[in-house]
């Protein structure tokens, strides 16, 4: 008896040791999370290039505010700037780690709120190559992961980390994701069809600290290699720390937010 | 005048093992190029680069989505879908879908985003999720939703809801279209294998754009591997029997052999791809070129029967059949290159490949078939000249009654020719196989009872970005959709429209006074947004709406109609819309079925002209070669009279003319041309050479040249026959109306021909010197 007691402290502290890769890549983003906590709340505007395989492009402009909330997914409201057609529609949601969103939408033209109540997040965000599910925020729960390998790029090292969907009614069955060790930011994604083919790749550049802290992308760039057509998003005036209460991500106040 | 063949027959016969190493070294060169083949089994092959409505094609699959797909058609033995069985079955070849490699995108009744709005929420969903656990009165609720869609009415359920369809759409990048599509049908044919075997009362069929171009290789490998060999059989068998040794076989099948495997070498280093109608080229190279040898072999036979050494033998045959066998195959060549005037890449690559087989083995038939023959034993002979007694005979009636003759063919072409305008113009791309291909007969369930197979894109374009959400403009589109939905043709007609007015409805608490287009421009783009935010992956609008909102793709789906039909309905649809709408400022159309349909009449027309080219070129080589412009425009008769005659008969018979009959005029007259060539040398040579009278001339010509004939009409006929029973349209029409064609030629040529010419003669008879004299200098 005292002997496999012993046996199995020593197994226990042999594990413990030799992290798996499960442990190492959910460490990995645990530390990322960690690090990008503490923004409390920020402002930024956004500009949105659509660009199809014949080369056509179409551009939307989206004014982007957020709140972090510790212990649940953050908030957010997106306001539409252009095209005029949908300038002033509001979208706010409640981003969620397993259950799905709440979202509003408030139209202009018709000068109501309407809940959305889908479960869909897998479909493109206007018509972009970006899924909704891309651009809410990354909450660690929402994904299981596994480290695959630490690579360097342009002589900078990088944890390559793969992640699979923890929530229903995902478009992936995984993401391949490259974190920058410095930055402990996603640079690029690789994602997974629900085949297990590549279909899109997203590649951040044009890094910024703000706050000294917390580093935002000027640029990301989703290029769908099935249907060819890509999305550029361009970052500008960030800003953090700006005051905003919950009163600003109030259902019944989005027909004020302009 | 014989100086030329009597040296080449004696440079061969001197130099035997010279001229079969050279022969071999060649044949190995040009072989080679066949490692260099490459399948290309799209239907896409059949169209150039720049096809113009390939063109249209592409560019609206680039601002929208692909076309392809693969389509499903489940049929429940109790003719109700709305059972929870069958839609669980539905859910889980949704999802199952979902795995066939490159889908993008897949749609079913049981994954319709459904939209109603409950208070201020819209709720978007699935139009059935875990069906198997749903109340009847649930599924009743169901049913009616779903046969009240008109999204989804007669496109992917029918309207008794008896069927319903699952359409996976696929993006493939194009160069690895050749590879996916065996790989994409396989799967597919998984998930319909395991559907019918775990639930027996459900038949699953299956059609769409990848199952077609998995027709098209299927029936390549079909004709390939079954109807390649029994040609090589059958003609083995018919030439063994009909020459009668063996070592002259032997030498006739390797030498069809080099010259299949020399120009398909051709055809690598050209780049040609292998296509659906490939494995015509080898046995329409085998079937034309076995003629030479037969005539090369025949003569040789005679010769050795009269006693002959072999190699004076084959010096004789040689010298006799030099000239007549290098003029059929100038004329076959020249016949098969017209094809070079479709703008269908296949059948120009068919063409030049059969010129390259045909003049290849026309070589090795005076080179290396004489070398080897004679320096293989020699067996026993059986020829019997029992033909000939009989073909005299024949002669006689003829003569005595050549009026009689005369008047019946003239009857008789006339009753076929006036049927030609029976023949309608027609590619029902559809019925390009046959019942043996599953493509064909589940393709044909579906028309009959879910949806069409025939579709039109039509893209309308507005002046600005985001403009399809003026409300003009949607109601341009809304009506040309009506217009459209109400012309005779159309099954369905697919638009974004339709998402308007049920949005618009949710969004008034799905009051139906506001099932109506919004007429506020803000408003409806603010409804495009909301919509597109709730739509799962994969069942976005880009199948709709281009990037820039500014234009939107309307799609119909057609009755199966003839491609004049469809032509006619693409024009008076755009002249609608120039017409009747305000704010649409282009209209693109374009679809498979127009491309097949344009094409088919396109190419009867680039065919004629080409017909036209062969038939001077032919007639001009014919009168030089007659040495006679009265005899050769004469022998333009029954080289003519053939392909009328056959389309004639053809009108009568079955009545649709497709894509590749229309090249059947210009190859087979390179092939009746012979008949005439034989005939009319034989005639005039007793003429001229020998003094006879036109009647004893004629006597002398079916005497030496009949049998001959007849053997080769054999050849032809059976060969072009077997060819006929392909799966594949384009390669049995032709095989068929290509028989047809010869065998009239020949019944022409021994009892339209000798009428003629004993008339022309008895009205002219002082050409006769003119014509020996010419002949002498």
């Amino acid at each position: 008896m005292r002997q496999l007691i012993t046996m199995l402290l020593c197994l226990t502290l042999l594990n413990a040791g030799a992290q798996t890769a499960e442990e190492k890549g959910l460490a990995i983003v645990q530390e990322a999370d960690a690090r990008d906590t503490g923004w409390v709340d920020s402002k930024a505007n956004m500009q949105m290039i659509l660009t199809n395989k014949q080369g056509q492009k179409s551009e939307r402009s989206i004014r982007i505010v957020s709140q972090e909330v510790i212990g649940d997914g953050d908030k957010s409201l997106s306001i539409f700037n252009s095209p005029k057609d949908i300038k002033g529609t509001a979208f706010l949601s409640y981003t969620h780690s397993l259950k799905p969103d709440d979202q509003w939408l408030y139209l202009p033209a018709l000068k109501r709120v309407k809940r959305i109540a889908s479960a869909n997040k897998s479909g493109p965000f206007v018509g972009s190559e970006f899924a909704y599910e891309d651009l809410t925020s990354q909450e660690v729960e929402k994904y299981t992961y596994k480290w695959l390998r630490d690579e360097e790029i342009d002589g900078k090292n990088h944890f390559v980390v793969e992640a699979y969907p923890a929530y229903e009614n995902s478009g992936y069955t995984r993401q391949v994701v490259w974190i920058d060790s410095q930055m402990y930011q996603a640079v690029k994604i690789d994602f997974y069809d629900r085949k297990n083919t590549l279909l899109k790749t997203l590649a951040s550049s044009d890094w910024s600290q703000y706050l000294s802290k917390y580093w935002r992308p000027g640029k990301m760039l989703m290029t769908n290699h099935q249907t060819e057509k890509s999305t550029e998003l361009l970052w500008k005036d960030y800003e953090f720390q700006v005051g905003l209460t919950n009163r600003d991500f109030d259902k019944n106040t989005l027909k004020r937010s302009r | 005048m014989h100086a030329f063949e009597a040296r080449l027959a004696q440079f061969v016969l001197d130099n035997r093992l010279f001229v079969i190493s050279i022969s071999l070294v060649l044949v190995g060169l040009l072989s080679y190029g066949c490692v260099k083949l490459m399948p290309d089994t799209s239907y896409k092959a059949y169209f150039s680069e720049d096809n113009p409505e390939l063109i249209a094609f592409e560019k609206i699959e680039d601002t929208y989505t692909k076309n392809d797909n693969v389509i499903f058609v489940l049929a429940p033995k109790n003719q109700d879908v709305f059972t929870g069985e069958t839609l669980s079955i539905v859910e889980e070849l949704t999802i199952d879908s979902w795995q066939m490699p490159f889908s993008t995108r897949v749609d079913s009744i049981t994954n319709f985003q459904f939209t109603e709005a409950m208070e201020d929420d819209l709720i978007v969903r699935d139009m059935a999720k875990n069906s198997h656990s749903l109340t009847t009165e649930e599924i009743q609720k169901i049913k009616q939703r779903v046969l009240a869609e008109p999204l989804l009415i007669n496109q992917l359920v029918s309207e008794s809801g008896h069927v319903t369809g699952v359409n996976v759409t696929l993006t493939i990048p194009p160069a690895e279209l050749t590879a996916a599509t065996p790989e994409i049908a396989a799967f597919a044919r998984q998930l319909q294998a395991k559907i019918e075997k775990n639930h027996p009362q459900m038949k699953v069929y299956l059609s769409g754009m990848i199952m077609m171009d998995d027709a098209f290789n299927q029936s390549a490998i079909n004709d390939f591997t079954k109807l390649l060999p029994v040609s090589f059989a059958v003609m083995m068998l018919l030439l063994a029997f009909l020459v009668g040794r063996f070592f002259g076989t032997l030498a006739t099948f390797i030498i069809i052999v080099f010259s299949i495997f020399s120009a398909l070498g051709v055809g690598g280093y050209l780049g040609y791809p292998l296509t659906g109608s490939s494995p015509s080229t080898p046995i329409i190279i085998l079937t034309v070129a076995i003629a030479n040898c037969v005539h090369v072999l025949t003569t040789y036979a005679h010769s050795l029967k009269n006693g002959a050494h072999q190699k004076d033998a084959m010096h004789d045959s040689l010298k006799i059949n030099l000239q007549p066998i290098f003029l059929a195959s100038i004329t076959t060549a020249i016949g098969f290159l017209t094809m070079n005037f479709s703008e269908v890449p296949p059948f120009n690559h068919l063409g030049t490949l059969v010129a390259v087989g045909v003049l290849i083995s026309f070589l090795l038939s005076i080179s290396f078939l004489p070398a080897l023959v004679t320096l293989l034993p020699k067996s026993n002979i059986k020829l019997s000249d029992n033909h000939g007694e009989f073909l005299t005979r024949f002669a006689n009636f003829v003569i005595a009654n050549k009026k009689a003759c005369l008047w019946l063919m003239v009857g008789g072409i006339t009753l076929a020719i006036i049927n030609i305008p029976k023949n309608e113009l027609n590619d029902v791309f559809v019925h390009y196989f046959d019942e043996n291909i599953d493509f064909r007969t589940d393709t044909d369930f579906m028309v009959e009872n879910m949806t069409g197979a025939y579709t039109i894109n039509f893209s309308l374009e507005a002046s600005e970005s985001g403009g399809i959400s003026d409300p003009v403009f949607l109601a341009d589109v809304e009506n040309f959709s009506l217009w459209l939905e109400n012309q005779p043709e159309t099954i369905h007609v697919a638009r974004f429209t339709e998402i308007m007015k049920r949005l618009n409805k949710n969004m008034h608490a799905d009051d139906p006074a506001y099932y109506v287009l919004p007429d506020n421009r803000e408003l409806a783009a603010q409804y495009l947004l909301l919509y597109e935010m709730s739509l799962p992956y994969g069942l976005d609008l880009n199948n709709q709406i281009n990037v820039d909102k500014s234009s939107t793709n309307v799609k119909s789906t057609l009755q199966t109609i003839s491609s004049k039909e469809g032509i006619a309905l693409d024009m008076r649809a755009k002249k609608w819309v120039e017409e009747n709408t305000s704010k649409v400022t282009h209209v693109d159309s374009a679809s498979t079925f127009l491309m097949f349909s344009n094409i088919g009449q396109r190419n009867i027309r680039t065919m004629l002209f080409g017909t036209v080219i062969a038939l001077i070129l032919i007639s001009g080589i014919l009168i030089l070669a007659l040495k006679s412009l009265k005899l050769g425009a004469l022998s333009l008769i029954p080289n003519l009279i053939p392909a009328a005659v056959g389309f004639g008969i053809w009108g009568l018979l079955v009545g649709q003319v497709g894509l590749s009959l229309s090249l059947v005029t210009g190859m087979s007259f390179g092939i009746v041309i012979d008949y005439t060539v034989h005939f009319m040398s034989k005639y005039l040579r007793a003429k001229r050479e020998q003094g006879m009278i036109p009647e004893d001339a004629v006597r002398y010509a079916f005497r030496t040249v009949g049998q001959a004939l007849l053997v080769t009409t054999m050849i032809l006929v059976i060969g072009f026959g077997i060819l006929g029973t392909s799966t594949f349209y384009f390669n049995a029409g032709m095989g068929q109306m290509t028989a047809m064609i010869i065998l009239v030629a020949c019944v022409a040529v021994f009892l339209l021909l000798p009428p003629l010419l004993l008339k022309i003669e008895d009205k002219n008879a002082p050409t006769n010197n003119n014509a020996t004299v010419s002949d002498l200098t």
